[in-house]
């Protein structure tokens, strides 16, 4: 009907955002390519829309736009991109054109960027546990097929390092797939790109990385889509190939102040620390895109990472997120700057999927107690130092030296380990009750009699 | 359903909130469909020529002079047979039928009826042709489920005399009786349809005063929701709110549980959905399935419709609350439905009260829990319908609108605490600030049922619990050496009350669930050891003698050791512990 229609000159620019009135009836979240005057094609959707006025955002920037001579294409359907098996390996940019001077991927199928809600009834939970040589995560917050695990980390901290070696090292034992990852840049610089394309390159799987790319140096509202481009390829890699796809997203701050900045300009009632009310929502609309579902084979296991303003998890990116993933892998400063690699914090780090997919048959019969004992321990290690800074060490009850040689014991054995020292599951396991050897029997109440007669070695 | 019409045309799309120009009068609250895919939304403000629709699918391409169909009735729920055991979305839509048709993905503009048309239910008449019969009548009966009986009962406003009534097999929407009223006859058919947002006629409240025994201890035990209560859960993220309405929709006693997903992930729906069907019941060993029905408005599903899914949950729950039963209404999360009424506010141009909710916030909020209740139906018989609503408040902090706003219409209160999850000891129910308001009638239940000397050990142990928090300060300043050996067994005997009691793993199987006997036996122990313990250091035993005791060992570990069946064995070292001082 009114395919393509193209009006010359527009009314109003307001940051990223183009206001074009009296035209035809155009349609809510309809997509549009803007022209500049020297003929650069760049892609927007449509805010709002009515008979009055309608409000395009502009995913490029609206710098150099003029208003006269810039032209709007309405296109009558939403913002798409084409799926094919053949963009695997390539790199994109943050709205999903070729980034790598290959030509621009044919494909018959095109697909709404923003997805379609799974349905919870075509889901099948996730099981697999995915081994990633990490203690802290093997051991303590396992990795499960189709989780959505953040890692929030700080400025500064070694987030990459650790995703890094993870994907370096994840496999499910005893098993040989299809998988392939996606990478996901929002707002990073070029070197973290880079640190992640040589590590790819360094572990021979570059052929199955698929990225798309949205650098600092990129206009920030481009990487609203920027994540929805690579998850909407992600879905056709998993739930049509059948490829078990580990997707890879950073930094979702960067994303969240993107939204941040659309929502200031629309003039929208602030929430918490000036990001719009609708953040959770939005988030999970990203997040939800993980999973398994009964009748494919394949799988979307999220990695998203977060750095946190200030260390602070209470902070709305952090906390938002944790309410929507499937637990979270939290690092910390302290643990950093003495030098534990990797830092990843014994108490506020979880993963929800551990509990059905740990155990006799899938791990090992004493891995759920051993990880319960080793957080409850670590817990009284934590309450512990708390004590020793008010009373001084020298007051400390017996048990509680005890205490402290255990959290020293954990800290610098069990979470420590080299960036390419990977792990079987057995060794992170025997480690843990190497650490417990610390305290007496008596303290290990998580911890069933047989348990401790067959492992224990204190 | 009546035929729809034209009453307007699209002006502007905001999101989900679609504004139209009136071309024929409409009402407010009433369905109306957008654009020529019929999406569905209400109407939720009318002004002037103008009325504002929330559209409960995407609005993609909807576009002005678009139609606007009215169809003439409220946003309704189906009731009838087929409820129990499916899965729908927060308008009532059947997933399992969506999948079959769509495979994956939820796609919009898709309208299927909730229940089952081809269907056949086996009615069996409860009245006789030429009886008068009026709201509240049970025509007859259906067995819905192994451990349902679905009763169908004459719906508001009809009454009059009975024409005929059948008996066989029929469709929800075939005529089972014909009734004769003034204004000429009705035909009944097992389908009945009801506003969402208009709690259903009752004819009393009557008192609370049983509680709803869940089978985890530190909530039947610490702090008891009765059944018709209102409870709500805030816990930060990840703090268990999940697991705790999950572990109520499994074990608590109620008849019927109706699970609402609000806003949440996709992966809980689907975990409950896999293993409800596994799972016994332990009142009647059939699976779980039997007597639950899920509302799944996952987080990334429209947001208008998350704001509908409590209300579609509610009304199913007291359309099987009207026939005599326990229901009890899991919310995860109130919070999530908080923010997409905000949202919508917000789209539709609102003042906003605070943290940008809008003002109508707490007055909906109570609308919500005042609709849970005990109460005398319109059949004569008692029903009732339990509220345990999830908050989800940011940064978790207690203190912002959702949480507040709702500890005023709520009277259980399980805390969780941040602290208690980090250290993993689940559920991570603070003993501290958490209370029930139920406790003088649920106190006189069990002292009359179970054993007149609950509400005694129950007070004892809170003292204690009491008392060792005043101990943790001073164990802050000056550790645990300074106090005396009377006050370290305080805090001994409460470290044993939350590790042996209190904890209690949702996935350990002879701990998942504990029988109100096997609490009891466990608390009384608990007390007894601490007691005797006392009475030994006061004779002049140190701690360590007492630690050493058999009995010391055995209490740590029975709830690993001795399931729900073996009350002999929490007999014999109760008797064990009593003996502690001879
Ligand atoms: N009773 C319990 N037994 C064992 N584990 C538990 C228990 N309660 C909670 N957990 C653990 O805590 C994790 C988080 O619980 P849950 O998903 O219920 O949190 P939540 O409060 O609902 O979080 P969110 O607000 O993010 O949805 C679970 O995955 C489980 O590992
Ligand atoms: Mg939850």
């Amino acid at each position: 009907m009114q395919d393509g229609r193209e009006y010359i000159g527009i009314k109003e620019i307001v940051g990223p955002l183009i206001i074009l009135e009296k035209t035809h009836n155009i349609g809510y979240n309809e997509f549009v390519e803007v022209e500049d005057k020297n003929g650069q094609i760049l892609s927007g959707v449509v805010l709002d829309t009515s008979k009055e006025a309608v409000v395009v955002q502009v995913f490029e920037g609206t710098m150099g736009l003029d208003i006269k001579r810039t032209k709007a294409r309405f296109k009558n359907k939403p913002l798409m991109i084409p799926v094919t098996k053949e963009m695997t390996g390539r790199i994109f940019s943050g709205t999903g054109k070729p980034l790598d001077r290959a030509p621009y991927p044919v494909s018959r199928e095109y697909r709404n960027v923003n997805g379609d809600p799974v349905n919870p009834t075509a889901r099948t939970y996730p099981r697999k546990f995915i081994q990633t040589g990490v203690s802290s995560i093997d051991g303590m917050n396992t990795l499960i097929r189709g989780q959505k695990l953040p890692i929030f980390s700080g400025s500064g901290l070694v987030h990459n390092k650790l995703a890094a070696q993870i994907t370096r090292q994840a496999q499910i034992v005893g098993e040989r797939s299809d998988f392939a990852i996606v990478f996901v840049a929002m707002g990073v610089k070029n070197d973290v790109a880079h640190y992640f394309i040589k590590n790819f390159e360094d572990s021979g799987v570059l052929q199955n990385v698929t990225m798309f790319l949205s650098l600092a140096s990129d206009p920030s509202i481009e990487r609203l889509i920027t994540p929805r481009c690579a998850l909407t390829f992600a879905e056709f890699l998993a739930f049509n190939l059948g490829y078990h796809v580990l997707v890879i997203m950073t930094d979702m701050s960067n994303y969240c102040e993107a939204l941040r900045e659309i929502s200031t300009i629309r003039g929208e009632i602030p929430g918490r620390k000036g990001y719009p009310g609708y953040l959770y929502s939005d988030l999970a609309s990203l997040y939800e895109r993980s999973g398994m579902l009964k009748d494919s084979k394949g799988s979307i296991t999220q990695l998203p990472i977060l750095t946190m303003p200030n260390d602070d998890i209470s902070h709305p990116v952090p906390d938002l997120t944790g309410y929507i993933t499937e637990g979270q892998i939290v690092l910390e400063r302290d643990l950093h700057n003495r030098g534990i690699y990797p830092p990843v914090a014994g108490l506020p780090s979880l993963s929800r999927l551990m509990k059905d997919s740990i155990g006799k048959d899938l791990t090992r019969e004493d891995h759920p107690h051993l990880a319960s004992q080793l957080f409850a321990s670590y817990a009284r290690v934590k309450d512990v130092r708390a004590l020793a800074s008010v009373i001084g060490e020298e007051e400390l009850t017996p048990l509680d030296h005890q205490y402290l040689k255990f959290g020293e014991s954990f800290e610098r054995e069990f979470l420590s380990q080299d960036e390419y020292e990977n792990r079987s599951i057995e060794q992170t396991l025997d480690m843990g009750w190497k650490v417990l050897a610390h305290l007496p029997q008596e303290e290990l109440n998580r911890l069933t009699e047989e348990e401790i007669l067959k492992y224990f070695a204190g | 359903m009546k035929k729809e019409n034209i009453i307007g045309k699209v002006r502007r799309v905001n999101g989900p909130v679609v504004m139209g120009e009136v071309i024929t009068s409409c009402n407010m609250l009433d369905t109306a469909q957008v654009g020529e895919e019929h999406l569905i939304g209400e109407i939720v403000k009318i002004e002037d020529a103008i009325i504002t629709i929330q559209v409960y699918e995407d609005t993609t391409l909807i576009r002005p002079d678009d139609p606007i169909y009215g169809i003439g009735m409220p946003l309704s729920v189906e009731l009838g047979p087929g409820l129990l055991g499916n899965i729908f979305d927060g308008i009532q839509r059947p997933l399992e039928d969506i999948q079959k048709i769509h495979q994956f993905f939820i796609k919009r503009g898709t309208q299927l009826p909730a229940l089952d048309r081809k269907k056949k239910w086996s009615f069996a008449p409860l009245v006789k042709k030429g009886e008068n019969v009026k709201p509240g009548t049970v025509l007859g009966t259906v067995q819905e489920t192994k451990i349902i009986t679905h009763r169908i009962i004459l719906p508001s406003p009809l009454q009059g005399k009975i024409k005929d009534i059948k008996k066989g097999e029929f469709t929800v929407e075939e005529t089972i009786a014909r009734v004769e009223t003034e204004t000429g006859t009705e035909e009944i058919s097992m389908l009945q349809k009801w506003p969402i947002r208009k709690p259903r006629p009752v004819r009393d409240r009557v008192p609370a005063t049983a509680p709803l025994i869940t089978g985890q201890r530190v909530i039947d035990t610490l702090f008891p929701v009765a059944k018709g209560g209102c409870c709500a859960v805030p816990g930060g993220f990840g703090t268990g709110k999940t697991l705790v309405q999950q572990q109520l929709a499994k074990w608590s006693n109620a008849d019927i549980i109706v699970y609402i997903g609000c806003g949440e992930r996709g992966n809980e729906m689907t975990d409950v959905l896999l293993s409800f069907p596994e799972l016994k019941d332990p009142a009647s060993d059939l699976p779980l399935m039997n007597r639950t029905i899920l509302i799944a408005n996952t987080s990334n599903m429209p947001v208008a419709a998350r704001e509908a899914s409590i209300y579609t949950g509610i009304t199913i729950a007291e359309y099987y609350r009207d026939m005599g039963y326990d229901v009890a209404v899991m919310a995860d999360s109130t919070s999530r439905w908080a923010e997409a009424l905000r949202e919508l506010s917000g789209r539709m141009e609102e003042m906003p009260a605070e943290e940008g909710f809008p003002p109508y916030l707490a007055t909906r909020l109570a609308e919500f829990y005042e609709r849970a209740g005990k109460m005398n139906t319109l059949s004569g018989q008692n029903g009732s319908v339990t509220i345990i609503g999830a908050v989800s408040p940011p940064g978790g902090d207690f203190s912002e609108p959702v949480t507040q706003h709702t500890k005023r219409f709520i009277r259980t209160f399980w805390a969780l605490d941040r602290h208690l999850a980090n250290e993993r000891h689940y559920p991570a129910i603070s003993w501290i600030d958490s209370y029930s308001e139920y406790l003088d009638t649920i106190g006189k239940w069990w002292d009359e049922n179970i054993d007149p000397q609950w509400s005694l050990f129950r007070s004892q142990i809170m003292e204690l619990l009491q008392k060792e928090v005043r101990l943790q300060q001073v164990i802050k300043l000056v550790g645990a050496d300074a106090l005396p050996d009377s006050q370290k067994f305080i805090v001994e005997s409460c470290r044993m009350f939350k590790n042996a009691f209190l904890q209690q793993n949702a996935f350990d199987q002879i701990d998942m669930y504990s029988t109100v006997k096997r609490q009891l036996f466990m608390l009384k122990i608990i007390v007894r050891f601490y007691q005797h313990g006392a009475e030994l250091l006061k004779r002049g035993f140190t701690l360590l003698q007492i630690k050493e005791l058999d009995v010391y060992k055995k209490i740590l570990r029975m709830k690993f050791n001795y399931s729900n069946d073996e009350l002999d064995k929490y007999e014999t070292l109760l008797q064990q512990v009593e003996r502690m001082l001879s």
